[in-house]
């Protein structure tokens, strides 16, 4: 177990900045998940972190040593760090048990303990009995937990996970989920897990850090992300948030402050400090909407009403944003349909800090 | 609608034909003309031809060199080749293209100029080694008139040849089955030896059967470095047999043929078993590992490599050209002695040596032009074609280049001997048989990049001409042609460059007057005039260099690795 810290951390292909400027601090045992479109670059953060890529600047630490940085890099191998790739690299050469044992083999360790080990760890990731198979004969899922153990078996002080559940059917996914969750609960490892699916970062991990074309977006708990986006790229990018222009008409109070969205008035949750200001963002999520057929809101056109069984998805335009497009979910009986005028109500929402505010 | 496809139909059934008719003639009638003389000389069956050459002590000799020398140059070329491939392709060495274009250049160079310039590096007359007064004295035996000279000289011959197979290998070989090892802790090294080597055994399997193939079947290097030794290989003994015996030896002649093709196809056989034993696919694709930094070793490391490519290319082309400045054997080269005599010889006084060169520049021309217009519509078939027996076109048009280049020659020699049937022409002792078997053994060589190059064309531009109403003679014209031009011609460049100083087919198949370079070349060195030779060499291989330089041109449209030595 160790502390991770990458101190604004920048690495560069040609002069294309893979990685810019991300400072993340990892607490000992703390099951952190980095998230984000495809190309954001985790992967080009993981591989930084196990040090198959050296840093253009910045630093990284690994338990307070200084693994990467201005004074050189330390070799993978010296790094204990444990990894499991997408694609599993397992060796097709070797058995599963000589997969699991490489380390434990480089290390010369005794035969018989090795063996031990070995046995251990498949027992861990339930593959009993299946030491001798070749990967090749392993489904997609006994792979992936052969990967697993090979990486638990030298007790690495960091485990790095690179998507390991993005080649697997949604079916094994939610095991395997279950089974990366039992893992971390019993070793208590530092774990950075890379997804690019939101509900696989929010059931796993303590904290997600959000990246966005190489940067760090935000870094918080999964209930945070949520509720607090920190930007607007975070609020679209969480559940499908619904940015809508806003004014801010008073200061914060209590947590809270007024704002004109739509030429409609309500009070949304915000930082401290916040200040009337034109120009400004508010987040919600589709529950935050509501059909309110007379009461106070903003009037539009339903534009798509797409049926998916017990509720259906309604597209809305507002008549006072021709180029919004509101989603909320209505609940059976459906009573919209397209081309309907309605007037919708929000109940609550989030306003997205000026850019640069910290947190 | 249905008058068009049916004339679509038959152009299709028409061109099936025709690639059928020159496989049969090229590939199929030689080889089973070869068997018959074996099972069944003078048209009944019978084990006498084979009885004969297993009661023959000369036979047994022979495979025992053949073995020894080729299992000794196939080791070498294995370990030079596989060295060079990881030091190239895994570490952050520098200069990569000029270092393999350099290392992969021997294989350009046909065998026995390859012979011929190590000679003329080490002997007792090298006006390389009178440069600095260290030639051993006139009538001291040159070290490489000896089973280790052949095994070095095949080993460097093929060692590029290893590289390239495993090169390829290497270059595929996922990042993280490297970067896996790593993180469990393990150095460079071990990962080099415990993952990338056992890794890439299918790659070095292959390369080792292809070399072992190529050794086995060599004649340039043991008719130079062993007829002196009076170290006979195979593909010596047939060619001594034939010129002692002339036709009445060529039914043993076939036997031992057909034995250097079983030898060779025992070693391809072996490979296939060896690469069976466990599973080495590589499932996952990826990008390339990171180069390991050689850091403070980088420029040993470097010096080494080019250290290698001065002694294997530039040192041997160096005492070549050296020699053929030289007015004569044993004389020292100096700026008095320095002349151009044995090129203006061998171009313009010498009847066979310039009839040889006209011969040769015909004959390549020739077979590089057919196998372009043949290999594109059989490329056409194997590649885009639905049949399931195209598997076995392309298997019958590789075997003659597998197969060692005596076994073709032997089998052209049976086949044209007499008259052709009811046309009663007569191919024999004329330059026609040397086209014919040039033409069945690199057809292949020409076939393979345009089979790459119709992988690398989606197939909907010639749907688009089809849908516009093209048919297949017409599409073949003007669609497919243009768009696999580049590979195929390419692939006849190759072709040019192989046949014009090849010796192995010609030596068996040539009579007064149809001389080649390489016959010519082998009888001055064979009567002790290593300068005229040398000469000679020179101007092949400036030829060979103009024309590698010349088929870069192309490099940006072509394939990649249809031109070996581009990196
Ligand atoms: N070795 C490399 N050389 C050049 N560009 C690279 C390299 N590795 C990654 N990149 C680029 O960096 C960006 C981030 O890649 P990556 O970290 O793999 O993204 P992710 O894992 O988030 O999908 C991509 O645009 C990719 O093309
Ligand atoms: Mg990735």
């Amino acid at each position: 177990m160790a502390r991770l810290s990458l101190d604004h951390v920048t690495k560069s292909f040609a002069n294309f900045d893979a990685v810019k400027d991300v400072s993340i601090d990892v607490a000992d045992g703390e099951f952190l998940a980095v998230l984000g479109p495809s190309g954001c670059g985790k992967t080009t953060l993981l591989r930084l972190v196990a040090g198959f890529e050296k840093v253009t600047s910045g630093e990284i630490r690994i338990g307070g040593e200084t693994v990467s940085g201005k004074g050189g890099s330390v070799a993978p191998e010296k790094r204990r760090v444990g990894i499991v790739f997408q694609n599993y690299a397992l060796w097709p050469h070797m058995t599963v048990a000589e997969n699991i044992g490489y380390s434990l083999k480089v290390a010369r360790l005794d035969k018989a303990v090795a063996r031990q080990k070995v046995a251990d760890a498949l027992a861990l990731v339930n593959l009993q009995g299946l030491g001798d198979r070749r990967p090749a004969n392993l489904s997609g899922g006994q792979r992936q937990r052969v990967a697993l153990a090979r990486c638990l078996v030298a007790a690495p002080s960091l485990v790095l996970f690179d998507e390991p559940l993005a080649n697997l059917d949604v079916h094994l996914r939610a095991s395997m989920e279950d089974e990366f969750a039992a893992f971390h609960k019993r070793t208590g490892t530092t774990i950075v897990y890379i997804t690019h699916d939101q509900a696989e970062a929010m059931a796993l991990a303590d904290r997600i850090a959000v990246m966005d074309g190489g940067r760090l977006a935000q870094l918080a708990t999964p209930r945070e992300l949520y509720h607090e986006p920190a930007n607007e790229m975070v609020a679209s990018f969480i559940s499908q948030g619904i940015l809508l222009p806003a004014d801010v008409l008073t200061a914060e109070e209590a947590g809270h402050c007024k704002v004109r969205v739509l030429g409609t008035e309500l009070v949304v949750r915000c930082r401290p400090g916040e200040r009337p200001r034109a120009g400004a963002k508010i987040c919600c999520r589709s529950a935050d909407l509501d059909v309110s057929p007379d009461g106070p809101g903003f009037d539009g056109l339903v534009k798509r009403v797409i049926y998916q069984g017990g509720a259906a998805r309604i597209e809305f335009t507002p008549a006072a944003g021709p180029d919004l497009i509101l989603h909320f979910e209505q609940p059976d009986p459906v009573r919209l349909e397209s081309g309907a005028q309605a007037r919708l109500r929000i109940k609550s929402g989030w306003l997205i800090p000026v850019a640069g505010a910290a947190s | 609608m249905s008058t068009s496809t049916r004339e679509s139909r038959g152009q299709e059934m028409a061109l099936t034909a025709a690639v059928a008719v020159v496989i049969v003639l090229l590939s199929l009638l030689p080889m089973l003309r070869l068997i018959k003389e074996i099972v069944a000389p003078g048209g009944t069956l019978s084990t006498v031809a084979i009885k004969a050459g297993l009661a023959s002590p000369a036979t047994w000799i022979a495979t025992w060199h053949t073995l020894v020398a080729g299992i000794g140059g196939t080791i070498l070329a294995v370990l030079s080749g596989t060295l060079v491939a990881v030091l190239i392709t895994l570490t952050d060495i520098r200069g990569h293209s000029a270092l393999v274009l350099c290392y992969v250049m021997p294989l350009m160079i046909a065998p026995q100029v390859t012979a011929l310039a190590w000679l003329q590096l080490s002997g007792p007359a090298s006006p390389f080694l009178k440069l600095f007064g260290a030639a051993p004295p006139l009538g001291t035996k040159n070290p490489l008139y000896s089973t280790s000279g052949i095994i070095l000289l095949l080993g460097v011959q093929y060692g590029p040849l290893v590289f390239l197979l495993v090169r390829a290998g290497l270059r595929k070989l996922p990042r993280e089955l490297v970067e896996a090892a790593r993180a469990a802790g393990a150095g460079w090294f071990t990962v080099l030896v415990t993952i990338v080597l056992p890794l890439m055994t299918p790659s070095i399997m292959a390369a080792a059967a292809l070399a072992f193939v190529s050794c086995v079947g060599n004649f340039g290097i043991p008719a130079f470095l062993g007829i002196p030794a009076n170290y006979l290989v195979l593909p010596t003994l047939i060619y001594q047999r034939l010129a002692g015996g002339g036709p009445a030896v060529l039914g043993e002649t076939a036997f031992l043929s057909v034995l250097i093709g079983a030898i060779a196809m025992a070693g391809i056989f072996a490979q296939e078993v060896m690469s069976r034993r466990r599973d080495y696919r590589i499932s996952s694709t990826s990008l390339p590992a990171e180069p390991y930094e050689l850091g403070r070793w980088r420029p040993a490391v470097q010096a080494g490599m080019w250290l290698l490519i001065v002694l294997v290319l530039f040192l041997p082309l160096f005492g070549l050209v050296l020699t053929s400045l030289v007015p004569g054997y044993g004389i020292a080269l100096n700026a008095r002695t320095a002349t151009l005599d044995n090129y203006r010889f061998v171009l313009f006084e010498h009847g066979a040596a310039s009839r040889a060169f006209f011969n040769s520049f015909w004959l390549s021309i020739a077979a590089a032009f057919f196998a372009v217009l043949v290999a594109v519509p059989i490329g056409y078939l194997i590649a885009w074609g639905k049949q399931r027996w195209v598997r076995l076109l392309n298997l019958s048009v590789e075997l003659p280049y597998a197969l060692p280049g005596v076994v073709l020659a032997i089998a052209s020699l049976l086949l044209f001997l007499r008259p052709i049937p009811l046309t009663g022409i007569q191919l024999y002792n004329t330059v026609w048989i040397i086209l014919y078997a040039y033409l069945a053994r690199f057809l292949v060589l020409a076939l393979r990049p345009t089979i790459s190059g119709y992988h690398q064309i989606d197939r909907a531009l010639e749907e688009a001409a089809q849908v516009a109403g093209a048919g297949l003679f017409m599409r073949m014209r003007t669609i497919i042609f243009p768009l696999v031009a580049p590979a195929a011609i390419a692939g006849g460049l190759l072709i040019f460059m192989t046949a014009l100083s090849e010796l192995t087919v010609s030596a068996l198949l040539w009579s007064s007057g149809s001389e080649t370079i390489g016959v010519v070349m082998f009888s001055f060195e064979q009567g002790g005039d290593s300068n005229y030779a040398a000469a000679m060499s020179v101007i092949t291989v400036a030829v060979t260099f103009v024309l590698m330089l010349v088929t870069n041109l192309l490099a940006p449209y072509l394939p990649i690795g249809v031109l070996p030595w581009r990196d």
